[in-house]
């Protein structure tokens, strides 16, 4: 058990490696001026190149991410071009933030997926099964910042009902878990929870179908179970593959949604990846990439850990 | 009743409540809210980046300047009056040394006193490099807006000497763009900072500095949350009485999606907001909002290329192009939030100059012009602008040129777009229309400040500012321009430079060194209940005298 933990943490680090480099080289490739925020169009070629300096930018690309992974190695991300702050804090907060919406969409598209998957597969071909069908293909068809837009118009312009912006009548340094702050959360924990709900409830219907298919069913009717006795059978069975798939939707909501989060200016790492690209940051989009690319790569061996943990054939593998 | 109907009647009732009470609270403490189209609040250390909005939020509430721009008035040019500075002065035999008498009894937010030894250390702060404090990153956006500025020596508490490398009579209206932030609060955050060496204690204060700010301005900094709000209280020891606050607050709020800062004013989320959604302005309206908008030194051209081989090194191309623009079906096309240009600056303004050449829409003059060159619709001219498809204030650039490539069809012009994105457009600026980032291109769509005479006419007519040194990216000018913009440069009396700029002006002008097609206005939608509001024909906007009913 033990030696393949350790491979599974050798086979992570190349990756880990190579997703710096990937990260590293991709902000540098990408057209622009790293210093365009801090450094006007009309300043003279002298103080391009004097600034060019001071940053550390004249220096040889190899040279700039060999001394920036030893950094980052250190815990410090650098320091924001546009803003001079501590980029590692920028990300930390950030990734709350957006963690808190996150959890918040996968619940509500869970529930929701469920639903809708579990009313579908248990009539199908009926009326029901049609209207939830319709419903989780126009949630992964509907473009959602459009979404958004159309939410924001309901409930904040024209009703005034929910707040159209924002993360707390005072940001999202003094949040609380009360209504008058989480009511900031729902437009765009609504709109974030319409891709997950449509696939957790294609996921579902499919599974609920499958499973009522299988001989079991025919058996547990037979020893005269009631519908309800049965339909508790079906949600046995199929639970651990909807997690299964929830729990992906939730690595994938945890990288921020640049269009949702900059729609609602919420101030996760979508928005802050947003402003970073636009103002050409170089330390914040790198050190922001990192954080989520870290992120997922952690999670994935922390999933492959548990795996083998749990199905010790996989261990042996 | 039943219990859940009891529940969600109570839900209600609370929902109710809570909606009519945040109002009330707002309405009691006088606060305006202000959605800026920032994705990030400007930096509030004394020189804002984020372009002149950052001078516009974070730097002229909060701090103030050497000397001001005058933004009282809606109906007249934005001119320069006296800041922190009350007079100034060249020294009669040495031109590259000014005399800058101190306003008296002028307090930083700390307490502490604005005297000349505050102005040496915020002139130190981007110019001298072995200075404790200097700091890099506010040397961008500061050195380049004052590019002779050298150094500055007190003579003695309230008398200052500025030193230029060159006689420069742009100085005055540089300084505007240097802010002076407090050295006694500086240095109180460099002693309580950590860090290996001074260097590290030093961005470390600046960086405390940032969130907990000290000018001299009418608003003081009280609360900061990074890339989500700022809150501003008034100074009520301001020096000026004209421009004592009279409201509670300001929360200041990055919001760059148009429809969200629209829907955010819709709602009553915020009071102001910044360039709203232009399909949205008859909604705001109808819901009681006011739009304000003003003429603005803000230039929406396309800038043409000099260079060898250049279809436009005909000048009556250049003119034809200027006579075929339809300008008044494009301010009907933006719904009138658009100025039409009769140059780069409008006719009254002290740098106008009665160019013999009139900028207006006449078709038939433009297409003689066109066939006396060798061109028509049989026989187009091909001509390629870079543009970008968005971008800081750039208005709706792809709406707007496609329109204009429409007028131009009709002239016996065959227009082709190279659209990229806006800050790739915004760096290749720099490098010039004989460098490969024009990709072939003959004229380049960036719009551009005209605040003071470097901005407006300077860098793009120079042989000094050819690329990469400046912005003249289709190397436009030659040792006549030059000699007016020396003249400009040297005449250190207010009215002989306005005088020799608006020739320089004029002559820009007669060589249609432009397509000029649009000034923006600058359009801002506001709350009704926000009474006092003064949009000038500026960049800027004084917060200072508005009121809340």
């Amino acid at each position: 058990m033990l030696s393949t933990l350790l491979r599974r943490v050798a086979y992570a680090l190349p990756i880990m490696a190579g997703v710096a480099l990937v990260c590293f080289a991709l902000v540098h490739l990408a057209p622009g001026d790293p210093l365009v925020s801090i450094l006007p169009p009309d300043a003279s070629a002298e103080l391009a190149a004097q600034m060019r300096t001071l940053y550390g930018f004249d220096r040889p690309l190899p040279e700039q991410f060999v001394a920036w992974v030893w950094r980052a190695l250190h815990g410090d991300l650098g320091t924001s071009i546009a803003t001079g702050r501590p980029v590692a804090s920028e990300v930390l907060n950030a990734v709350g933030n957006t963690l808190r919406l996150a959890v918040l969409a996968t619940a509500i598209g869970f529930v929701l997926g469920s639903v809708f998957g579990f009313v579908a597969g248990y009539f199908q071909g009926s009326w029901p099964d049609r209207l939830a069908s319709l419903l989780s293909v126009l949630g992964v068809s509907v473009p959602h910042y459009w979404l958004g837009m159309v939410m924001v118009i309901l409930f904040s312009a024209l009703t005034g009902w929910l707040p159209a912006t924002g993360a707390g009548p005072d940001g999202s340094g003094s949040w609380a878990w009360d209504w008058q702050h989480g009511q900031y959360m729902l437009l765009p924990a609504l709109t974030m929870s319409v891709i997950p709900m449509g696939i957790i409830a294609r996921t579902v219907r499919a599974l609920v179908a499958e499973i009522l298919a299988q001989e079991f069913i025919v058996g547990l009717r037979a020893k005269g179970l009631t519908d309800g006795g049965v339909f508790r059978h079906v949600v046995k069975n199929a639970a651990p593959t909807a997690l299964a798939v929830m729990g992906l939707q939730l690595g994938y909501l945890l990288g921020g949604s640049i269009l949702i989060e900059t729609v609602f200016s919420w101030p996760g790492t979508g928005f802050l990846l947003n402003s970073a690209i636009f103002q050409r940051d170089l330390p914040l989009l790198q050190g922001t990439i990192l954080v989520l690319a870290m992120f997922f790569v952690v999670l994935n061996l922390l999933v492959d850990i548990v795996q083998s943990l749990l199905d010790p054939r996989i261990a042996r593998g | 009743m039943t219990k859940p109907l009891k529940t969600l009647s109570a839900l209600s009732a609370a929902l109710a409540l809570s909606a009519l009470c945040t109002p009330l609270a707002l309405a009691q403490e006088k606060v305006l809210r202000i959605a800026m189209t920032a994705a990030d609040i400007p930096r509030t250390l004394g020189q804002p980046d984020q372009g002149f909005e950052g001078n516009r939020f974070t730097g002229i509430p909060m701090y103030d300047a050497l000397t001001h721009w005058d933004l009282s008035k809606a109906d007249a040019p934005s001119v320069l009056v006296p800041g922190l500075a009350t007079s100034w002065a060249v020294d009669a035999k040495d031109k590259t040394k000014w005399v800058f008498k101190l306003r008296p009894g002028v307090k930083f937010h700390d307490g502490s006193a604005f005297n000349a030894d505050a102005v040496v250390w915020n002139v130190a702060k981007v110019l001298d490099k072995a200075a404790p404090h200097f700091d890099a990153s506010q040397v961008g956006v500061t050195a380049s807006r004052m590019p002779t500025l050298k150094s500055a020596r007190k003579i003695d508490d309230l008398t200052v000497e500025l030193t230029t490398a060159e006689p420069d009579a742009f100085l005055p209206l540089n300084l505007t763009n240097l802010f002076m932030a407090s050295p006694a609060h500086w240095q109180k955050k460099f002693d309580a900072a950590g860090g290996a060496t001074p260097a590290d204690k030093a961005k470390a204060a600046w960086a405390a500095f940032a969130a907990d700010a000290s000018g001299t301005g009418p608003f003081r900094m009280t609360r900061f949350v990074a890339r989500e709000r700022l809150e501003l209280a008034p100074n009520k020891a301001y020096w000026d009485p004209k421009r004592t606050p009279k409201i509670d607050k300001v929360v200041l709020l990055p919001m760059p999606e148009a429809n969200a800062r629209t829907a955010a004013l819709m709602s009553g989320q915020v009071d102001w907001i910044e360039a709203p959604a232009p399909d949205a302005m008859a909604a705001i309206q109808g819901r009681g909002h006011k739009i304000y908008f003003n003429q603005q030194p803000h230039v929406w051209p396309w800038q043409l290329s000099f260079a060898e081989g250049s279809p436009w090194l005909d000048k009556r191309v250049r003119q034809a192009a200027n006579l075929c623009v339809d300008r008044t079906g494009l301010l009907k096309l933006l719904g009138g939030m658009m100025a039409i240009p009769k140059g780069t600056v409008p006719p009254g303004h002290p740098w106008w100059g009665n160019p013999k050449f009139d900028i207006r829409y006449d078709p038939e003059a433009g297409k003689k012009l066109m066939a006396e060159a060798g061109w028509s619709t049989a026989k187009p001219l091909k001509v390629k602008v870079q543009i970008s498809a968005s971008g800081s204030g750039q208005m709706q650039p792809l709406p707007m040129n496609e329109f204009v490539q429409q007028n131009l069809k009709a002239c016996g012009f065959d227009v082709q777009f190279d659209v990229i994105e806006w800050n790739t457009l915004f760096t290749n600026w720099r490098k010039g229309a004989k460098d490969p980032s024009a990709n072939g291109a003959n004229a380049i769509n960036v719009s551009f400040a005209a605040m003071d005479p470097f901005f407006a006419m300077v860098r793009f007519s120079s042989t000094k500012t050819f690329p990469p040194v400046s912005n003249n990216w289709g190397y436009y000018g030659n040792a006549e321009i030059d000699k007016l913009i020396a003249d400009a440069r040297t005449s250190f009396d207010d009215k002989a430079r306005d005088a020799a700029l608006a020739r320089l002006h004029a002559r820009i002008v007669d060589d249609a060194a432009f397509v000029w097609i649009a000034h923006d206005v600058g359009p801002r939608a506001i709350a009704a209940k926000v009474k006092g509001v003064v949009q000038p024909r500026s960049w800027f906007i004084d917060l200072a005298p508005v009121t809340i009913d």
